[in-house]
């Protein structure tokens, strides 16, 4: 084989395509600047840790991220990775929401017990962040599966990163959704780094767009640099897997110009790299496009971007007010436990008394629960919530170098 | 009462659900075509067809992570891993995935989930074929675990794990697969998790047997009442999370002695967490220290005469039972 070599993805080349209307076209822009804006500012909250844990980014992705939704229908599943603030954004989930669970706070999309990795919005089909590298790819088959089994036109579309293409399950995923014949769209977003490990250091075959076909899915590249072409290949993609019920393989070529995470040195790039890519911004680029053909004036551009940053000051803002979950909540939603419950569930240590499932059989369930947790805790709680404020405040920064 | 192999049980409560619901259907390898590796699922591909009946690859991490996404938008699946020995290779997607995203995303979704396998050693088959993995899956918050040791038990209790909203660890026995006992007739046979079943009365000493060694422990109970005029209440609890740690404290109570007995290895195990609960609940009421009947602590060996001695068998639950009465 020849050398795959290390330039391989800078020098394909793309389809040039023409404007969506100008509703969409404004639409786009105000959604990527929009993330990016919500990104940057996710950044400096996790400096002021506001934000715990890992803090992983999308700055320069973004039209890939939006891109590949509005190439989706609302009945379609998306499903993502640990880097998916943006992809619940672009769905429509209230940036106020995913920073309050950035955030911690109850009112998160996910409660505050999912954080940045784990965000999910059923409403809006979006089926969450993973914090395993290659874990969403089975549960994606798994929802095609559904829409095969249910007869519906539905689709999915499964976002992940380069390094879990290395995963063992993508080659079992390919091969299972090749075999049922899944309507899924495997979007490997290649932002050439599996972590701080380039793409040429962990792949011998770097033409990701390839990977899947000898499997049976066949592959297709576009410039996730250029929300066109990102629009019109997954949009292809989507067609095909509703109408002729074949998974695809489309690698979409980025780059982040951000670290993994907060927490990256990123000692494993240079800086004119990073550079060379952000003279390919893609909300920059496409911005100039809109004005170029008299789609927005400069003063709309403007505008458009003030308006995000003001979209993500009422979403700290809202985030701020948003409580934080109170400690008889711990046990929530551990298990679904309906009326046939019976018997101990969770047992442990933090309170005079398992919560037993026992006592609330035959009473609404939801309720009940709660009342019974809270009781049972409310002991151990009183001589423990100067603890748990404690542990409410942001980490030490120390805690974070381990990234 | 019909009288039945426990894997014609699994395999009629697998029959019914697939009756009753739509949203269910399996998947596993080997379960379709060749009728399963150990034959529970006999005849369902003919009689329910390839969309209900799911041949698949060997590829386990895959499979559950595709029961999960099923699960997550509306199915109930039933995944078949061929024993309990390849779930390691779907460990992430049973705790990372399966256990962890009804939390994880705040409660917005379920995942009514079942994961079947078979347990168990003395078939020689060495040590990467011969586990018991209960305390594992007992150990992690968000799944339910089940060990039926009873045909009646294997259908009751596969028919309520179907049915819950809570990805279940159904964990069967290769051992008792052809154990015949009487199951209740009709579809209406269900059995609740969280209910221990006693299943000999008695006065002087509580013993738990989970999975196969339920019935090892009555038949040592049977030897304690000829040979010794002890009298030993067995309980086999059915389902370990939920627990019907009640059942087991009553007896505790009145018979002021414990021993647990499991096939799997003693370091973390039931017994181990069994007893732990036990004292804390009951510890006034103990006569004894509670005693632990466990597999050996190594690999499973594949020779015959190590093979048996590394798993409990009557004499030993015998023996621990009489060292409760010398303590005294």
């Amino acid at each position: 084989m020849d050398d795959p070599g290390a330039q391989a993805t800078e020098e394909r080349e793309y389809r040039a395509h023409a404007l969506p209307d100008p509703d969409d076209a404004r639409r786009w822009l105000r959604e990527m600047l929009l993330i990016r804006r919500f990104e940057e500012r996710a950044g400096e909250m996790y400096a002021k840790a506001k934000i715990g844990g890992f803090l992983h980014l999308c700055i320069g992705e973004e039209a890939t991220v939006v891109g590949a939704v509005r190439a989706m229908r609302d009945g379609d599943y998306l499903i993502s990775t640990y880097r998916e603030h943006g992809h619940a954004l672009a769905r429509g989930t209230e940036p106020e929401r995913v920073m309050a669970e950035l955030f911690g706070r109850e009112g998160g999309v996910s409660r505050g017990r999912g954080g940045s990795m784990h965000l999910f919005d059923a409403e809006r089909r979006f089926m969450g962040g993973y914090g395993i590298v290659g874990a969403n790819l089975p549960l994606a088959a798994g929802m095609g599966l559904t829409c095969d089994y249910m007869g519906t036109d539905e689709a999915v579309v499964c976002m992940f990163g380069d390094g879990a293409i290395n995963q063992g399950n993508f080659g079992e995923t390919m091969n299972l959704a090749a075999l049922w014949s899944l309507p899924v769209v495997f979007v490997v977003v290649n932002n050439q780094f599996g972590m701080g490990t380039a793409i040429e250091r962990h792949s011998a075959v770097t033409d990701l767009e390839r990977r899947g076909e000898g499997f049976g899915v066949p592959g297709t590249s576009c410039d996730g640099m250029d929300i066109l072409d990102v629009h019109a290949t997954i949009s292809d993609a989507l067609r095909r897997a509703r109408e002729e019920r074949k998974p695809m393989l489309v690698e979409a070529v980025t780059y982040r110009f951000r670290g993994h995470s907060m927490a990256d040195p990123e000692e494993y790039r240079s800086k004119e790299q990073v550079q060379e890519w952000r003279g390919r911004d893609p909300i920059d680029a496409f911005g100039a496009r809109l004005v170029e053909e008299g789609v927005l004036s400069d003063e709309d551009r403007e505008k458009l971007d003030s308006e995000a940053v003001q979209r993500i000051d009422e979403a700290v803002a809202w985030a701020d007010d948003s409580p934080l979950p109170t400690p008889e909540s711990l046990y929530d939603n551990v298990y679904v436990l309906g009326n046939q419950v019976q018997g101990w569930y969770s047992v442990d240590e933090r309170g005079p008394g398992a919560r037993r499932g026992e006592d609330i059989r035959g009473m609404d369930a939801k309720e009940t629960a709660d009342m019974q947790r809270f009781e049972e805790t409310s002991e151990q709680v009183s001589g423990s919530a100067g603890e748990s404020e404690e542990e409410a405040k942001p980490a030490d920064a120390a805690q974070r170098d381990d990234d | 009462m019909p009288v039945m192999r426990y894997r014609e049980a699994l395999n009629q409560a697998l029959r019914e659900e697939l009756e009753r619901d739509e949203a269910v259907f399996l998947m596993g390898e080997d379960i379709g075509v060749f009728n399963g590796a150990f034959k529970v699922t006999q005849g369902l591909l003919e009689d329910y067809g390839e969309r209900r009946v799911r041949d698949t690859p060997i590829s386990e991490n895959t499979i559950v992570g595709m029961g999960v996404g099923a699960a997550m938008t509306g199915l109930r699946p039933v995944v078949e891993i061929m024993t309990v020995n390849f779930s390691l290779l779907a460990l992430d997607q049973i705790v990372n995935g399966a256990a962890h995203i009804h939390y994880m995303f705040g409660g917005q979704v379920e995942v009514p989930l079942v994961i079947r396998m078979p347990q168990g050693a003395g078939h020689q088959l060495g040590p990467t074929h011969s586990h018991c993995f209960e305390a594992l899956f007992l150990q992690v918050p968000g799944l339910l675990v089940a060990v039926p040791s009873t045909a009646a038990d294997a259908k009751g209790l596969l028919k309520s794990a179907i049915r819950d909203d809570n990805p279940v660890i159904f964990i069967e026995h290769e051992y008792l697969y052809g154990q015949r006992s009487e199951v209740p007739d009709g579809d209406d046979h269900i059995v609740p998790f969280g209910k221990a079943a006693i299943r000999r009365e008695g006065s002087d000493v509580t013993i738990v047997g989970v999975s196969r060694m339920a019935s090892t422990a009555e038949k040592a109970a049977e030897v304690l009442a000829d040979e010794h005029e002890i009298e030993a209440e067995v309980i086999d609890p059915r389902t370990l999370r939920p627990l019907d740690l009640d059942t087991i404290l009553a007896s505790v109570r009145k018979t002021n002695r414990c021993i647990v007995v499991e096939e799997g290895w003693p370091h973390g195990g039931v017994g181990a967490n069994l007893a732990a609960l036990v004292q804390e609940q009951a510890f006034d009421h103990l006569d004894a220290p509670i005693g632990r009947v466990t597999g050996a602590d190594v690999p499973m060996p594949y020779s015959k005469p190590l093979e048996q001695i590394a798993f409990p068998h009557e004499p030993e639950i015998v023996h621990a039972v009489l060292a409760t009465f010398r303590d005294v």
